[in-house]
């Protein structure tokens, strides 16, 4: 069982500054072909100051970090028995290139069903920019399968 | 982009779909780098077997990030508002995801007027992978 001791845990802060090179990667990896996501001069022509962040990248920000796979560590999952459950955004303004986004996470919830067959952490983010302002805000639900 | 207006939408429209290519191992290496998620279960069929697995098999992640592209399409990102995803099961080597999307309600949210749409990732074989939701606003007028 995963003890519920964590739940208030606070992960250390994760820094993942928005980079040109690594969206363009990005935009190839899922396949994305609309230009404003590898092309400044086409993001600026649709009224961002630079390349943005697609809807899912930031998730990036706590794996880079290796803050995600510390606290999987932390609570003792066997990474061959975790699922990724749900995950959640609500977006405030939008990550473009040159920004610089910080990510801090808290463990909100740890339960269990099925008799503890299947177990979940819940863990809520905020993600801010160099301005301290808000960009958006994300909820993760992992699962432990046994 | 021709922006869809919320006076011209209704309850159970549709996006266009965004139809994908077969899983390859390709893709998922690709996407362990550029997504930050270095777990071997995705990128190593040895690992992914001795979990138990019969192969590496997708990230939830790039499946969400598909979705993401059908939502973009439909709109300019800066409308979107939420992206609420529940994964459902496992997406395997070989499965060609059709992404879809349903307006399910016309609302005001803080303000705007949105639209909520429910969004499913599905194989060929018709087994949904992902289901979810996500609030979009709408520009009111022509």
């Amino acid at each position: 069982m995963i003890d519920k001791k964590w739940i208030g845990h606070e992960l250390p802060a994760s820094v993942l500054p928005i980079e040109r090179s690594r969206l363009q990667y990005f935009a190839k990896a899922i396949g994305e072909t609309d230009p404003i996501y590898t092309d400044a001069a086409a993001a600026r022509g649709a009224g961002y100051p630079d390349l943005p962040a697609p809807p899912t990248f930031l998730f990036a920000a706590e794996l880079d970090s290796g803050a995600a796979f510390r606290l999987i560590e932390d609570l003792q999952i066997p990474i061959a028995k975790l699922l990724h459950g749900e995950q959640s955004f609500t977006y405030v303004r939008p990550a473009c290139v040159g920004d610089t986004v910080t990510v801090n996470s808290r463990v909100s919830d740890i339960y269990d069903k099925k008799n503890g067959a299947l177990e979940f952490v819940v863990k809520t983010s905020r993600a801010i920019n160099q301005r301290q302002e808000l960009v958006a805000e994300l909820r993760t639900v992992l699962v432990c399968r046994h | 982009m021709n922006i869809p207006r919320f006076d011209s939408v209704q309850v159970g429209d549709e996006l266009p779909s965004l139809q994908l290519a077969p899983v390859d191992r390709t893709t998922l290496a690709l996407f362990a780098g550029a997504s930050g998620d270095h777990n071997p279960i995705h990128i190593d069929t040895d690992v992914a077997r001795r979990a138990g697995m019969p192969d590496v098999f997708a990230q939830g992640m790039l499946g969400m990030a598909w979705v993401g592209r059908l939502i973009t399409h439909w709109v300019p990102q800066s409308r979107l508002r939420r992206f609420d995803v529940r994964f459902q099961g496992i997406t395997h080597l070989g499965n060609a995801m059709r992404c879809s999307g349903r307006i399910v309600e016309k609302l005001e949210h803080q303000g705007e007027s949105c639209v909520r749409i429910e969004l499913q990732s599905t194989n060929q074989f018709g087994q949904t992978k992902i289901e979810g939701l996500a609030l979009v606003a709408l520009p009111e007028h022509h």
